[in-house]
């Protein structure tokens, strides 16, 4: 077994040692009955690398990736590429198989890491901080609804119906438990987003307003009149971006007064991944940072004077606050967090607004083609890198024989909502700088044959 | 002197003791290369990434293009290889050495799992592509849901919650449906004093009052002191088994009974379930929910503090509540994915959804890729090794550091020890900046609460005896130290790249972002 170092011979010998005289002697507190004699029947034994790699290889033969195919899948995960030299770096072992950076006088890598990760996730989203990331894009939401109650003292939360429906099923499943009432209604086919309807609906017990930012069928509005209406109200604007590729072309959500802005880092260095592990941004304004969740990494000095980092404000935390703690994580997303600053940095500011512009600008090449598909409609006047087609019949069915063509058509609106069958002819597609004008007509003639 | 002819000394002059460590003009210490922060040393005139030109097209952005300076500055690839490159070489890691860290595992991560996560058929698929195309990766989900349901004795398995503490919400939720669909409304959690703090911050977060419950003086849960609390208004009850003081439950079967005779749930932190895996089945204990810990049973790496991946296993009675989405062989072979669409007929009482899509699935490849080259066998022998690794450090350095616990017997996975003993002013806190001189990641200091001064030794099956003997020898020379009343331990440590840090500034005055030191001082 090639991962235990022990021999027979260093087994007996430290068996000794402890004064035992077989291992059963160290298992003797678990109960005779619960102790099972012999390894689990039915389950195989120890294989080779060679053989594991057989298997695994065949398991993964078996889906269709999304380099091997024209791609236009979005809906709050997306591919972009990654610079290789991103993935090896973070494959370091002192990056990759470190733990939380509790010591810090032998983890500086790691706190640096995340001193620069907070500062760029902070400028990216237009706010004053950040924290050190969270699981995902839908659990920072989920977590930004709570902070809001906890600030406001309210517990009503007004939810776009422009928000991804999985994040709303996040916060609905949390809610239940909470006590929290989360307002929301599914979105229209229409051009304009719910800012209007939204700002009609806010009153005194509104904690916050929750809007997705390009939404979910890839509109953009200005946040600003919303904010003011919540900050009228004295309820709190959350903003959440599941592209973050996209704060290299549009304004941040902070600069429009959002309080707090959480989003989905997946875009930047993580990879697709199947939907996991992702990266939760969390940002904030100065003034809320103790009633944030998830780690903090501050600045500080050594006993020789030097700059260093330390994790920091921990008594908000679990393992300080135990049952009065302000959320009970205890990770963050360490590892997608250094790949998102090492993709970061390598953009810096004049790469991202490169990357941004050309995602934008095959996004409306892409659209213009698509629209010259008969009976094929766009419902967006503005988007980013996604947008919306209407379809002349449901898109369910649609991207089911799309990818029996060997093509990767977008998200249809019906797998997203389910339960909303007037919307069901909607289809998001996602243009990113990895399709190429082949994969735009494959997809556009696929596309032409399935609607003829 | 030695030399060669053009005049270069071949061997050393003997160091006098004050030539130690002159200063350098860099502060750079040969291969320990200080490195200044990315937004001192690049620029956002420059980038890493080169792009082709766009298409000319009119921007359709609805007036909003962000004409702001955003601040992000750029790195050549160079640049940012070396940026990355020395700062990695400022942390500690278990490729480096033994990683002691109590309650964590930190085991080695082998190299086929990053390979086989890799494979564009796992990290280059969406989430929502059309099932057809993605039979192979629901396919791992479902092996390794098998895997961990045979390996626990359990019925189901949730695989969706994204970390231990995660995995601890999905299951509370689970006992709160459950609850509820029977129109039970009870009220309380408890909770040992040794917890994980977690476990109480999950129980109040479900809208639970949390209550403690006692340790025996050996460090168990006091079943007495259970009983009686246990009433029609609990709950559930959340245990670590093997516990955080490093003990097996020996009464645990005894406290399901109790807890399920008075209509209430066991819940148990599966964080230990490494100690035990293959010789013990939680399901045989009468355990209704547990997490597992990928990232420290399954040996996915820990990445600084994550990704974690927290699947739960249930009981039979709570496994019609579990999250969405949720996979399921069918009787043609191919996998099935319950979500919003097809809930309502197949899983009527799903709690719903916890995140966003299918869980970290790129956890999922690496531990399934662990769990077959380790196989039956092999996680079996896993456990043994655990175990007799600690117990190895526990009974070589009993007498020289306290071990509250160690006179009623063996430990499982992780050794626990005290500051009793050590010179007055001398604490856990010296012991474990000394061991980083020593060339060690500390031990777990200051938990669990229920021993002062704890210092919870780890070591994990992935060590030999020679990592273990010198660890000890560390060890034994530091506590001998701290009995001795050393004064220079007390400024350990001496030879990391920083020396103690204060993290009570860092807290007084929180600096958590980087600004232009001329904005920085007029905000002062």
């Amino acid at each position: 077994m090639r991962y235990l170092p022990l021999t027979d011979g260093d087994r007996q010998e430290m068996l000794s040692v402890i004064g035992a005289s077989s291992i059963d002697d160290l298992f003797v507190d678990v109960p005779t009955e619960a102790r099972l004699a012999d390894k689990i029947a039915g389950l195989p034994d120890h294989a080779s690398e060679l053989s594991v790699e057989r298997h695994m290889a065949a398991l993964a033969r078996k889906n269709l990736s999304a380099g091997e195919a024209p791609f236009f899948l979005g809906a709050g995960a997306y591919k972009h590429h990654v610079p290789a030299s991103v993935d090896h770096l973070i494959q370091r072992g002192e990056f990759l198989t470190a733990y939380t950076p509790y010591q810090p006088e032998i983890a500086q890598g790691t706190l640096q890491v995340l001193f620069e990760f907070q500062t760029q996730v902070a400028r990216l989203l237009g706010c004053d901080v950040a924290n050190a990331s969270m699981y995902d894009g839908s659990t920072a939401c989920w977590e930004a609804i709570g902070m809001a109650r906890r600030v406001t003292k309210r517990a009503k939360a007004l939810l776009s119906s422009g928000l991804h429906p999985h994040y709303v099923s996040v916060a609905r499943t949390m809610a239940k438990f909470t006590g929290d009432a989360l307002v929301y209604e599914t979105p229209k086919l229409e051009a304009a987003t719910d800012i209007d309807a939204l700002i009609a609906a806010i009153d005194k017990d509104t904690s916050c307003v929750v809007v997705q930012y390009p939404d979910i069928l890839g509109r953009i509005a200005d946040l600003t009149p919303l904010a003011d209406a919540a900050h009228e109200a004295g309820a709190l604007l959350v903003a959440v971006v599941t592209e973050p590729v996209a704060l290299g072309a549009i304004q941040a959500p902070g600069h429009m007064g959002a309080d707090i802005v959480v989003g989905e880092g997946q875009s930047i260095g993580v990879g697709l991944q199947f939907g996991g592990p992702y990266l939760g941004l969390f940002a904030c304004k100065q003034k809320y940072v103790r009633q944030m969740p998830g780690r903090l990494c501050g600045e500080t000095f050594d006993a020789a004077g030097k700059r260093g980092f330390v994790l920091t404000l921990s008594t908000r935390e679990q393992h300080i606050r135990r049952e009065k703690a302000t959320s009970n994580i205890c990770t963050n997303s360490g590892l997608c967090a250094l790949a998102f600053s090492i993709h970061m940095t390598l953009l810096g500011e004049k790469g991202l607004r490169e990357l941004a512009g050309l995602n934008h600008a095959m996004a409306v090449e892409t659209a213009d083609r698509l629209v010259q598909v008969p009976g094929v409609k766009l419902l967006n006047d503005s988007f980013f890198n996604e947008f919306t087609l209407i379809l002349p019949k449901d898109a369910r069915e649609v991207v089911r024989r799309l990818a029996d063509r060997g093509v990767l058509g977008g998200v249809s609106l019906g797998r997203l909502f389910p339960d909303a069958p007037e919307i069901g002819k909607g289809l998001v597609v996602a243009v990113t700088e990895t399709v190429t004008p082949e994969d735009v007509e494959a997809f556009a003639k696929a596309l032409e044959e399935e609607l003829a | 002197m030695t030399m060669l002819k053009e005049g270069r000394p071949t061997a050393p002059e003997p160091v006098k003791e004050a030539h130690m460590a002159p200063a350098t003009a860099t502060g750079n210490r040969a291969l320990m290369l200080e490195e200044a922060l990315i937004f001192e040393i690049g620029s956002v005139d420059t980038t890493g990434v080169d792009f082709p030109d766009a298409p000319k097209v009119e921007s359709r952005l609805g007036g909003l293009a962000r004409t702001d300076a955003i601040g992000l500055p750029g790195l050549s690839e160079q640049e940012t290889v070396r940026h990355y490159t020395r700062l990695s070489r400022q942390n500690y890691a278990i490729d480096l050495g033994l990683f002691p860290l109590g309650s964590c595992t930190m085991k080695h991560n082998p190299r086929l799992n990053e390979k086989v996560a890799r494979m564009p058929g796992f990290a280059d698929i969406h989430p929502l592509q059309p099932q057809s195309t993605v039979q192979g990766a629901l396919g791992v989900i479902n092996e390794l849901a098998f895997w961990l349901i045979d390996l626990t004795g359990m019925h189901g398995v949730a695989m969706t919650p994204k970390a231990g503490a995660h995995g601890e919400l999905c299951g509370l939720l689970c006992i709160r449906a459950a609850l509820e669909a029977r129109g039970d409304a009870r009220q309380v959690v408890l909770v040992p004093e040794s917890a994980h703090g977690t476990n109480p911050a999950t129980a109040a977060f479900c809208g639970y009052q949390v209550e403690n419950i006692p340790a025996t003086p050996e460090g168990r849960v006091d079943l007495a002191a259970l009983e009686a609390r246990l009433g029609p208004d609990v709950a559930a009850v959340m245990i670590t088994n093997p516990n955080t003081c490093g003990l097996f439950e020996r009464d645990m079967k005894k406290i399901a009974d109790a807890v399920h005779a008075a209509g209430a749930f066991v819940y148990c932190d599966g964080a230990n379930f490494n100690a035990i895996v293959g010789r013990v089945r939680p399901g045989d204990l009468g355990v209704d929910a547990m997490h597992i810990n990928l990232h420290k049973t399954f040996s996915t790496p820990h990445g600084g503090g994550g990704p974690g991946s927290g699947p739960v296993v249930l009981s039979e009675a709570l496994s019609p509540f579990g999250p969405l989405p949720y996979t399921a062989r069918m009787a043609d072979g191919t996998i099935h994915l319950i979500e919003e669409e097809n809930v309502g007929e197949e899983m009527p009482q799903s709690f719903g959804r916890m995140s966003a899509f299918h869980g970290q699935m790129g956890m999922f490849t690496r531990a399934l890729t662990y769990i077959l080259s380790h196989g039956a066998d092999g996680l079996r022998q896993v456990a043994e090794d655990a175990v007799l690794n600690a117990n190895y450090v526990l009974r070589s350095l009993e007498d020289v550091l306290d071990a509250p616990f160690g006179a009623s017997g063996p430990c499982m996975h992780e050794a626990l020890f005290s500051d009793k003993g050590l010179a007055e002013g001398f604490t856990t806190l010296d012991i474990a900046k000394g061991l980083i001189d020593e060339g060690f990641h500390p031990m777990t200091m200051y938990f669990p609460l229920v021993v002062h001064g704890a210092m919870l030794v780890e070591p994990t099956e992935t060590e030999s005896k020679a990592a273990l003997d010198q660890f000890i020898l560390a060890l034994r020379s530091l506590a001998e130290r701290a009995r001795a009343g050393d004064e220079a331990l007390k400024g350990a440590p001496y030879h990391a790249p920083r020396r103690r840090l204060d993290e009570t500034l860092a807290a007084r005055k929180p600096v958590l972002t980087w600004s232009e030191p001329e904005l920085a001082q007029a905000a002062e």
